[in-house]
C-alpha cells in the first residue's frame, strides 16, 4: 500500500496526487490515440458515442452528482445544440465558431431552464426538466422554417483548416476524445475551485450553504448553465456524427440514458461518466449480439443436447423472437438501473475503488468495510 | 450605538407567536446566553438573524448597518456565522472541504479563472487552506483532516460545525446548542474554546444553550426568554435565580 507523505498544500491542490496517476493516465492517453490504428472502423466508431455520451455525463454529473439537481431534460439541451449546429451551417459559419455558439447558446438556455427551477426540489425538478424536454421536442417539430419540423436537418461534414472532417475518419475520433479531454479538465478545475466546493454545498444543505455566505440561487443557476453548456458541445458533435437530425431522436429516452450513464457509472465522481457512457453505449452492440448470434447458438446446443432438427429450428425461432422483441432494450435499461439502485449505489466506479481496496489491503480487507451506514437524520425544517 | 441590536423583533406563525417584541443589544466582543424552556423561541431568534425567516416586525442592526432585509447569503458577508442545533455539515465532503466552504465569503475567482485554474485561483486556494489550517489547530482537528464527514462521530461533528463558522472569520457568531449531545469533557472544551473565541479572536459570541454550568462559565451576560418573551436580562447568577425564571423552568 501507498502512503503519502504531504508536505505541502500544493499535495492536495494537484491534478495527479503521486506519479502513479501518471503512468495510469499517460497510458491511457497512449491507448486512445493508438486505437484508430488497431481497432475495427465499427469500434472506433462506438468509441466516437463513448465520448459523446462521456460528455453529457460530465455535464450531468455537474448538475445532478455534485449540485443535486436531477434533470431528466438533456436530451433537449443536446438537440438545441445539433439543431444550432445544423441552423448556423447553411450560412457557411466555420466550425469553430458554430461549434462554440452551440455551447453558448444551450447554456444560455440552460439559464433560463435553472430560474423556474430554484424553488423546486426532488421529483418535482424532475417533472419540470421532463416538461422542458417535452416543450422543446415540441418546438423542433412544429418550428419549421428553422428545423424542418419532422422532415429533420441534413448536417454537413466539418470543414477545418482546409481538410474535410467525415464523421468515420480517425480524425472525427481525435476531435470527439480532444473535447472529452479538455471538458474533463475544466470539470476538475472546476470541482476542486471555490465554485465546485458551492455546488457541493448546496447538494449537502441547502440552509447551511446560504449562512456560508453562498448565494444559492445564483450558484443552481450557474450550474444548469454549465451543465446545458457542455450539453451543447456534445450536441455539435453528435449532429456531426449522425449527419441527419429530426426531433424525435431527441426523446425522454435518451435522458433517461444519460441519466443511466452517471447513475451505472458512478455519480460520486468524474470517473463515472466515463464508465457510464462505455457501459451504456456498448449496450447496442450487445443487443445485437443477442439478435444475430444467441437464436443460432441456442439452437446448436439444444441439437447437442438431443433435440431434433425440427425441434432446434422451433427454439430458434422464439428465442429469435425474444431477442428481437420491441422494447426488449427498454427493459433491459430497467433491469440494469434497479440492479445498480439494489446492489452497486456508488456505480461501476464504486466497484472498482472497492476492488482496488481489496488488493491493496489484501489479505487484511474486511467485507464490512463498505457497509452502508445509518446516517444522522437531517432537519429539513428551513428549506 | 450598539454593535449588534435587534429592536422589537416579533415572529408571528399566525395566532402563534414565536418571538414577541423581543429588544436586546450586544456591546462587540460580549458573550451572551440565550436560555429559556423548549420552544421559548430561541432558535427563532437565530434563524430571524441568519435570515432564514423574515420578521413579522422589528428591526436587525449590525455595526449601525440594518440588515432585516438583507438576503441569508450576505449575512455571512457581513461577518456573522452561525452553527445549527441539529448539525448542517455537507455530509459527503471531507472535514477539509467543509471547512473550506466557510472561506466561501472571501474567494473573489470567476468562473472562467476557475475552469482554467489559473495561478491567481492557485494562490488564493493556498491562502484559504492556510486559514482553514489556523482554524484546525485551534480547535484541534488535525486527526479528522481528510475524513468525510457521514463517518465521523457526533463530537467531532460539533466541533467540525464550529470549525467551519470560525473559517469564515466572522465578528460575530452565532452558537445554537454547542454542548448539546457532548460529554461533560466534550463540554468543557467547549467552554475553554468559547472562551478563547473572544479573548484570541476577538469575536462577539450569541449562544442559545441548555446547559446552565456552561451557560455561568462562559457568558457575560443571559437573557431568559419564555413564549417569545424576555423574562429576564443581565448577568447568569441574576437571571438564574429571577422568580419568572423558575417559574418558566419548574412551573409555578
Amino acid at each position: 500500500m501507498k502512503f503519502l507523505f504531504k508536505t505541502d498544500y500544493e499535495d492536495d491542490i494537484r491534478l495527479f496526487p503521486h506519479s502513479g496517476y501518471l503512468w495510469t493516465y499517460g497510458t491511457l492517453l497512449v491507448l486512445i490515440a493508438a486505437a484508430p490504428f488497431v481497432l475495427s472502423s465499427y469500434l472506433i466508431s462506438q468509441l466516437v458515442f463513448v465520448s459523446i455520451y462521456a460528455i453529457v455525463g460530465v455535464a450531468l454529473l455537474i448538475l445532478t452528482g455534485f449540485t443535486g439537481q436531477a434533470s431528466l431534460g438533456h436530451a433537449a439541451f443536446l438537440a438545441i445544440g445539433a439543431y444550432t449546429t445544423a441552423y448556423l451551417q447553411q450560412f457557411g459559419v466555420p466550425f469553430p465558431v458554430y461549434f462554440l455558439t452551440a455551447g453558448l447558446l444551450t447554456g444560455i438556455i440552460g439559464a433560463i431552464v435553472g430560474f423556474p427551477a430554484l424553488r423546486l426540489h426532488g421529483i418535482y425538478l424532475v417533472i419540470a426538466t421532463i416538461s422542458f424536454a417535452l416543450i422543446v421536442e415540441e418546438i423542433l417539430a412544429r418550428w419549421e422554417s428553422v428545423t424542418h419540423g419532422n422532415e429533420g436537418l441534413r448536417v454537413k461534414t466539418i470543414q477545418m483548416l482546409g481538410t474535410t472532417v467525415p464523421r468515420d475518419s480517425a480524425g472525427f475520433y481525435y476531435l470527439c476524445m480532444g473535447v472529452l479531454i479538455v471538458v474533463i479538465l475544466g470539470a476538475i478545475n472546476l470541482l476542486r475551485s471555490p465554485t465546485g466546493r458551492a455546488f457541493v454545498a448546496i447538494r449537502d444543505s441547502e440552509t447551511a450553504a446560504k449562512s456560508m455566505g453562498i448565494n444559492v440561487s445564483l450558484y443552481k443557476v450557474k450550474s444548469f448553465a454549465i451543465s446545458a453548456a457542455i450539453t451543447g458541445l456534445a450536441g455539435c458533435l453528435f449532429a456531426h456524427k449522425l449527419t441527419f437530425i429530426s426531433p424525435e431522436m431527441f426523446t425522454l429516452q435518451l435522458s433517461i440514458e444519460f441519466i443511466m450513464v452517471i447513475l451505472i457509472g458512478g455519480a460520486f465522481s468524474l470517473h463515472g461518466a466515463v464508465l457510464g457512457a462505455i457501459f451504456i453505449v456498448m449496450v447496442d452492440p450487445f443487443l445485437t449480439f443477442l439478435k444475430d448470434d444467441i437464436p443460432g447458438a441456442i439452437a446448436n446446443f439444444s441439437m447437442l443436447m438431443g433435440a431434433g432438427a425440427e425441434r432446434a429450428a422451433a427454439i430458434e425461432k422464439s428465442t429469435a423472437a425474444v431477442a428481437s422483441a420491441n422494447g426488449l432494450k427498454g427493459a433491459i435499461y430497467g433491469f440494469l438501473i434497479m440492479a445498480f439502485i439494489l446492489f452497486e449505489p456508488l456505480g461501476l466506479y464504486g466497484r472498482w475503488l472497492k476492488i482496488k481496496l481489496f488488493f491493496q489491503l489484501f489479505p487484511l480487507y474486511k467485507r464490512a468495510t463498505f457497509k452502508r451506514q445509518k446516517i444522522y437524520v437531517k432537519s429539513e425544517r428551513n428549506r | 450605538m450598539s454593535y449588534f441590536r435587534a429592536e422589537n423583533l416579533s415572529l408571528h406563525f399566525g395566532g402563534l407567536k414565536a418571538v414577541d417584541s423581543v429588544n436586546f443589544a450586544m456591546e462587540k466582543g460580549e458573550i451572551l446566553s440565550i436560555i429559556g424552556p423548549n420552544g421559548a423561541g430561541k432558535s427563532s431568534i437565530f434563524n430571524l438573524i441568519s435570515r432564514l425567516y423574515d420578521p413579522t416586525s422589528g428591526r436587525l442592526f449590525f455595526e449601525d448597518q440594518e440588515i432585516t432585509h438583507e438576503p441569508p447569503y450576505s449575512i455571512a458577508k457581513l461577518g456573522i456565522a452561525r452553527t445549527f442545533q441539529n448539525i448542517e455539515l455537507f455530509e459527503n465532503a471531507s472535514v477539509l472541504n467543509n471547512l473550506l466552504v466557510g472561506r466561501h465569503r472571501h474567494c473573489t475567482s470567476s468562473l472562467w479563472q476557475e475552469i482554467l485554474y489559473m495561478p491567481s485561483v492557485r494562490r488564493d486556494e493556498k491562502i484559504h487552506r492556510h486559514k482553514v489550517e489556523q482554524v484546525i489547530e485551534f480547535l484541534d482537528l488535525e486527526p479528522y483532516r481528510d475524513r468525510v464527514i457521514s463517518g465521523l462521530p457526533y463530537g467531532v461533528r460539533k466541533v467540525v460545525e464550529l470549525a467551519r463558522a470560525l473559517c469564515t472569520e466572522p465578528k460575530l457568531i452565532l452558537l445554537d446548542e454547542p454542548s448539546s449531545g457532548l460529554n461533560v469533557e466534550e463540554t468543557t472544551d467547549m467552554s475553554f474554546w468559547i472562551r478563547d473565541m473572544k479573548s484570541e479572536l476577538g469575536i462577539t459570541v450569541l449562544m442559545v444553550e441548555h446547559d446552565m454550568s456552561l451557560v455561568s462559565r462562559v457568558s457575560d451576560r443571559v437573557i431568559a426568554l419564555n413564549y417569545g418573551k424576555v423574562l429576564a436580562m443581565g448577568q447568569p447568577a441574576e437571571v438564574q435565580s429571577h422568580p419568572d425564571v423558575v417559574a418558566a423552568y419548574l412551573g409555578a
